[in-house]
């Protein structure tokens, strides 16, 4: 299959900082890339140098066939773009926002004017086309800026973070959307900080860290390396936590994690609510007051620590990178079943 | 550039140039800013200082209006600058320079859409000063003429606002900026006062100041000037349309190809 679109050793410096370095991907046509990682791992400088929007300092990137940096226009012609915020304009209606974007892809008046309304219609956004935007909430702004993406039907769309800062509702609505894009051949770069995103929407997963790849592949081969759910448990004093701790290490398939500040000790199992049940049974026996006990699924946390054995906040602090870096926690959902 | 890619930008820059009429009309501020503060300008300087300063063989208020027609409209022209540091802060440019369309079409129109917002400014200062006694004395063509030499060089400022409006972080930067360009730019002139009574090395920068110069031909061309008050003597005021038009020649010329190089790297900051 023809990869539609391939960086090779992209690298972007900002001063002392590396927000990529030496990042290579590529996507075949007709697939969907998840692009996994923290705050400040690199996500949207890659989005930006694919989409012409960014020289890279370093290395090369081809998308649909075109290269980025000789060849922009040919790209901007090919893509769709959804930045990370939405980049709707707040003193046009929804209508006029599409209408404009149809005109400037050069679709001319009526097209423009008909496309417009077809995706206000797909986007449940026709009852508020003709309101200003300033009068939308986040989630309908977010979906006039995908459908903003979508106005010249690109073969190829770039999404960067597209359902952060949604409500679930909002987040399984925009699923939604984007399943529907992809079953019509759309070749898609997303990038998310959630695993469970990428497990749902991506055929492939790129983890990234430091502006680096440190994981690929599809998700079930991620979570193979990560480990299925973890069962996480608060207990009421320090003084618990050692037995605790070797209580869950007899049930655990991989190492278990102690976080002494908050009494929370995180074991990666197989078994799912049976485990969960057992190890309620054994800290019981042993006396064990138990505060908060969850059993959740791997989140990007749990990439990290597995995958570079600490999580990824403790490693910038590690290292002492990321000078002037967000924070950098990896805010993680949590499907918990309290 | 052939003859497509003109075309391409011209169209471009008019859907650009709607898009920032259309904002004008939706923003109370914006719209306020264009027509309250040109009628509010004329009644001040001419009922306050009106009285106060004294221009032989003339009336001072038509001394002074086409002076505030002048100090308008680069104010006006200065939305230039604030309309896109407030793009790329919002992330419209970044949607802008995803799209396959021209290059210099966000900067053409956003400059289009400020003249023709300075066109409705000069409009509402012109009928408010025939309201409080201006008078146009001269032909219908030269003051045509000097409504366009005032937009013209309006328009050459809007460039360097551009200019300016991308390499700065935030819109408020612009604002305070171009205040503190433009308040001494238009005040340092022949725009409220006649220069004569300046202290010498001030009087030379004034006359020397392309705001005095198209303010003195907009008199001349409105009719707006006096045999017994002639013109100082420095030639950039014996010759002021000659020398504004030499100025917007040069402000286009430098900022232009600046604006469209800083265009293509402004980045979302
Ligand atoms: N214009 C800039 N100037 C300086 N540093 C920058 C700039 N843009 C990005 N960076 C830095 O580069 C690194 C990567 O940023 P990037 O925005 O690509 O991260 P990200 O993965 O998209 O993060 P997030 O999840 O927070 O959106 C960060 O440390 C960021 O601070
Ligand atoms: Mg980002």
């Amino acid at each position: 299959m023809v990869d539609v679109i391939r960086a090779t050793g992209l690298v972007k410096t900002y001063g002392e900082l590396r927000a990529l370095d030496g990042l290579d991907l590529a996507v075949p046509e007709g697939t969907v890339l998840g692009v996994l990682g923290p705050n400040g791992a690199g996500k949207t400088t890659a989005v930006r140098i694919l989409t012409t929007l960014l020289p890279a300092d370093a290395g090369s990137a081809e998308v649909a066939g075109f290269d980025v940096a000789r060849q922009p226009g040919k790209v901007r012609e090919q893509i769709g773009l959804s930045g990370q915020y939405a980049a709707v304009d707040e003193y046009l209606t929804g209508y006029e926002n599409l209408d404009m974007v149809g005109r400037l892809y050069g679709l001319g008046a009526r097209r423009s004017r008909e496309r417009a309304r077809e995706l206000l219609e797909r986007f449940t956004l026709a009852e508020s086309a003709d309101r200003p935007v300033k009068t939308y909430s986040g989630g309908m702004r977010r979906r006039l800026d995908l459908a903003g993406a979508l106005v010249a039907q690109p073969a190829v769309l770039f999404l960067d973070e597209p359902t952060t800062g949604l409500d679930p509702r909002g987040r399984t609505d925009m699923w939604e959307v984007i399943v529907e894009l992809v079953k019509s051949g759309t070749t898609l770069l997303l990038t998310t900080q959630y695993l469970e995103e990428a497990d749902r929407l991506a055929d492939d997963i790129l983890v990234i860290d430091h502006g680096r790849a440190i994981a690929q592949g599809t998700a079930d081969e991620l979570k193979a390396q990560v480990g299925g759910e973890r069962v996480e448990i608060v207990v009421g004093t320090p003084a618990d936590l050692a037995s605790a701790q070797a209580v869950l290490a007899g049930l655990a398939d991989g190492p278990v994690v102690v976080d002494e500040h908050t009494r929370r000790i995180t074991a990666p199992v197989k078994g799912g609510a049976g485990v969960l049940m057992e190890a309620l049974r054994r800290l019981d026996t042993e006396g064990v007051a138990v505060l908060d006990v969850a059993l959740r699924r791997p989140t990007l946390d749990d990439v990290f620590l597995t995958l570079t054995g600490h999580a990824a906040e403790a490693e910038e602090q590690n290292k002492g990178k990321g000078k002037g870096r967000k924070p950098t926690t990896a805010q993680l959902e949590e499907t918990s079943t309290r | 550039m052939s003859a497509m890619t003109i075309q391409k930008a011209l169209g471009d820059g008019a859907i650009v140039a709607k898009r920032n009429l259309i904002k004008i009309k939706r923003v109370p501020d914006l719209l306020v800013f264009s027509t309250m503060s040109p009628i509010m300008f004329i009644l001040l300087f001419a009922y306050v200082f009106g009285s106060a300063i004294h221009v032989p063989g003339l009336s001072y208020r038509e001394f002074l209006i086409p002076g505030i027609f002048a100090q308008t409209v680069i104010f006006g022209a200065t939305i230039t600058g604030a309309g896109l540091a407030d793009d790329i802060q919002k992330g419209i440019i970044d949607r802008f320079r995803s799209l396959p369309m021209s290059r210099s079409a966000v900067l053409v129109g956003r400059t289009t859409s400020d003249v023709l917002n300075n066109v409705l400014v000069i409009t509402i200062m012109s009928l408010t000063g025939l309201a409080v006694g201006w008078r146009i004395r001269s032909s219908v063509f030269e003051a045509a003429g000097g409504f366009l030499l005032l937009l013209l060089f309006a328009y050459a400022i809007s460039w360097i606002m551009a200019w300016v409006g991308l390499i700065v972080p935030t819109p408020e930067v612009v604002n305070n900026a171009s205040f503190m360009i433009i308040f001494p730019l238009t005040f340092v002139a022949n725009t409220f006062v006649p220069t004569n009574g300046f202290p010498h090395g001030l009087r030379a920068i004034a006359n020397w100041n392309p705001v005095s110069s198209v303010t003195q031909a907009a008199r001349e061309l409105f009719g707006n000037t006096s045999d017994k008050f002639p013109a100082p003597k420095d030639w950039s005021l014996q010759h002021p349309v000659l020398y504004t038009l030499a100025w917007v020649v040069l402000l286009l010329a430098v900022f232009i190809p600046l604006s469209v190089r800083q265009y293509k790297r402004a980045a979302s900051r």
